[in-house]
């Protein structure tokens, strides 16, 4: 299941790192970090899709304390 | 500005009126029992560093712990605490002001062009007005449409989902998604496209699409999405970055270390070695080359021109040959009679009705030009007794007991009737005769599109020096056509097979540039597909040709490839501008700085100074005019 969400980063490398640390999590099929359009889009697997998702954030968080996702 | 940027905003003009207070009063030597005092000044310098300063710190340390440690944090932390070490303590904060000035401003601009993008993308109808079965209207949001709901649009909303008019007839405006002024009308049966704006009839709308499904949300995707697809310029940068930060801090250690252990003057060099640091930082680049690419998209998106990545526009700024389909892409792609040929003595309303007798009611391309030509009439075909279509030849009629023959020349000619030679080659030729007498003849052609010839110089003027028409069609008509608009070379009578056979062979033979191919996106996605630009046009609605297109025009003016092809020249020379700049400054400011003559001041501005600098030079790009 893809979903698109509202999401704040704060610059183009911020979002790489936390594309990036997303992308190695298990259960993450793709994600993207868009900077320009602070857009964050999560391809995960639909059963534990709000798990992932949850996961997802508090990882970027680590990496990134500015970023944030509205869900 | 959002309420983030202003509480930032309110935080660096509080430190900087802090900042100068203290600067103040330290150069005008009016507290030198505080100032001259290291510890004392150090503790004061280090409140508006703080204040400013404290989440840069953070993210270094941050860096530090997840093993990804060179970035501008880290070098801003380590250049000021180096600063702080050796009693610059003024420098040190001002270093730490400025760099969160420039990063204040970099969120800004962004936010400016971000929102000046959206805005001019902001189609996204609000709600749907869903007819139920009793006849009440009942307001939902867009994606709660189902295929098949009947929805009210009443003037002035935004259409929600594609569909097709059931009652009402109103004048549609697309220019948010075409930007095509002139409205289009729209009566029953005929499609309508999500996100354009009803004009002052009520329209009842079959939807045909679900929302996520529809114009617009295909569009808003395809424009999010062409920032992540980055430029060869942008790759460019990224991989630079990561090999210059660790060169310039290792560089900057050497600095530090070496020339002291001999010379000595310890405290200078670190100096040196810190405003080494600060002038390094890549942000001026990193920054202001994808923002340039993201405002020529924008930019393109305004004209009514998608860009499916920053890479196409970049490929866009180096086509030097254009491959353009002819019929549906030059020409109009509807036939109509150019001219009626009468016999002595034949008026031309005879030929036409005659023809159109025997025509029948065939829906045959040629059939329905010349009813059209025949205007509104009604032909009464009562009188039509048989037809009989001789392949590839025309057509046999009897017309109360007169034979009637429309078609080729052959057909005539097998009857014995010999007919006065035509000189226009790329007109279809129709002969008429009845009863063994040469009645005329019609001659149907396909319209080269009004603005063609305008489009093919601006063309010109952008650099592409090789337009080639590939066409389908007799070589009589291609060359006709070709020769019209002044293009380079016709490649006619090819089949879709040699079509891509055609752009193959042109790709080898090319030697600089890119090659772009332009068609209407019907039956040519292999063609779009193979050459380094795939263009479509007309395409709004059409979803094969989104896929299959690099570029996609809305509408079908082709004045538009021209407009783009600018645009995206422009957006390639201010990365240029940017980057040639930013490393030119940096150099010479790095070179200055180990030698000693630059200070920590112009190691920021270097930064700051650049970074923002080059930033504006981007935003050249969100104002670049409409130009049709």
């Amino acid at each position: 299941m893809k979903k698109k969400f509202n999401c704040e980063i704060d610059c183009a490398n911020c979002a790489a790192k936390v594309e990036e640390a997303i992308a190695a999590l298990d259960g993450v099929n793709d994600v993207k970090v868009n900077f320009m359009m602070q857009k964050f889009t999560l391809d995960a697997d639909e059963a534990r899709f709000d798990d992932v998702l949850r996961q997802a954030i508090s990882v970027g968080k680590k990496i990134e304390p500015d970023f944030s996702v509205e869900c | 500005m959002g309420a983030k940027q202003k509480r930032e905003l309110n935080k660096i003009l509080l430190t900087a009126a802090l900042f100068l207070c203290l600067l103040l009063a330290d150069r005008l030597h009016l507290a030198p029992a505080i100032f001259e005092n290291r510890w004392l000044s150090l503790a004061l310098y280090l409140v508006p560093y703080l204040l400013c300063g404290a989440p840069v710190l953070r993210k270094a340390l941050l860096g530090i712990k997840n093993r990804q440690m060179f970035d501008e944090s880290f070098l801003m932390t380590v250049a000021t605490v180096g600063a702080f070490a050796i009693g610059e303590n003024a420098e040190a904060a001002a270093v730490m002001l400025f760099y969160q000035v420039g990063e204040w401003f970099q969120g800004y601009a962004v936010g400016r062009s971000r929102r000046s993008i959206t805005e001019l993308m902001d189609i996204v109808p609000e709600s749907a007005n869903v007819e139920r079965p009793g006849g009440t209207v009942e307001t939902v949001d867009p994606d709660e449409v189902a295929v098949g709901d009947v929805l009210v649009i009443r003037p002035g909303e935004r259409i929600p989902v594609d569909g097709t008019v059931l009652s009402g007839e109103s004048l549609i405006n697309t220019a948010a998604l075409t930007g095509e002024p002139v409205p289009r009308a729209a009566r029953s049966g005929d499609a309508v496209i999500s996100g354009c704006i009803n004009g002052d009839g009520l329209l009842r709308v079959r939807a045909e699409k679900a929302f996520e499904d529809s114009a617009v949300t295909r569009i808003l995707e395809l424009v999010e999405t062409a920032s992540e697809k980055k430029s060869r310029t942008e790759s460019f940068i990224t991989r630079f970055a990561r090999y210059y930060t660790p060169i310039v801090v290792c560089t900057a250690v050497l600095l530090a270390i070496f020339p002291p252990l001999f010379a000595g003057g310890w405290a200078t060099w670190i100096y040196r070695a810190c405003a080494f640091l600060v002038i390094s930082c890549p942000c001026a680049l990193v920054i202001s080359v994808p923002l340039a690419f993201f405002g020529g998209i924008g930019a393109a998106s305004r004209g009514g021109v998608l860009v499916k990545g920053s890479n196409y526009l970049e490929l866009m700024a180096q086509v030097r040959t254009l491959v353009s389909d002819k019929t549906g892409t030059l020409t109009m792609g509807d036939f109509r009679v150019a001219e009626v040929l009468c016999a002595p003595g034949v008026k031309r309303g005879t030929v036409l009705h005659i023809a159109a007798l025997a025509e029948g009611l065939s829906t045959h391309p040629i059939a329905q030009s010349i009813r059209e030509a025949l205007g509104e009439r009604e032909t009464d075909l009562s009188a039509v007794t048989s037809v009989e279509n001789v392949s590839g030849r025309g057509l046999i009629a009897s017309v109360s007991g007169r034979r009637i023959l429309v078609g080729s020349d052959a057909l005539l000619a097998s009857e014995g009737i010999v007919c006065p030679a035509v000189s226009d080659n790329a007109a279809t030729v129709c002969r008429v005769a009845e009863d063994g007498r040469y009645l005329g003849a019609i001659l149907i052609r396909d319209q080269v599109k009004p603005e063609a010839r305008e489009a093919v110089s601006a063309l010109r003027t952008q650099g592409v020096d090789q337009i080639i028409m590939l066409t389908g069609d007799r070589r009589a008509a291609g060359d006709a056509v070709g020769r019209e608009l002044g293009v380079d070379r016709i490649c006619a009578e090819l089949l879709p097979a040699g079509k891509v056979a055609q752009v193959e062979a042109l790709l080898a033979e090319q030697k600089e540039g890119k090659l772009a191919f332009v068609g209407d996106g019907i039956n040519d996605a292999p063609v779009l597909a193979r050459s380094d630009v795939g263009i479509a046009m007309g395409s709004l609605g059409s979803d094969a040709a989104i896929e299959a297109a690099d570029v996609v025009i809305m509408d079908d003016d082709l004045r538009r490839i021209a407009s783009v092809m600018g645009i995206a020249r422009r957006t390639v020379a201010i990365a240029r501008q940017n980057i040639v700049f930013a490393l030119a400054v940096k150099l010479i400011v790095l070179v200055l700085s180990a030698f000693g003559v630059a200070n920590m001041w112009t190691a920021v501005f270097a930064d700051v100074g650049v970074a923002v600098l080059c930033i504006l030079n981007s935003m050249r790009l969100l104002t670049v005019k409409r130009t049709i």
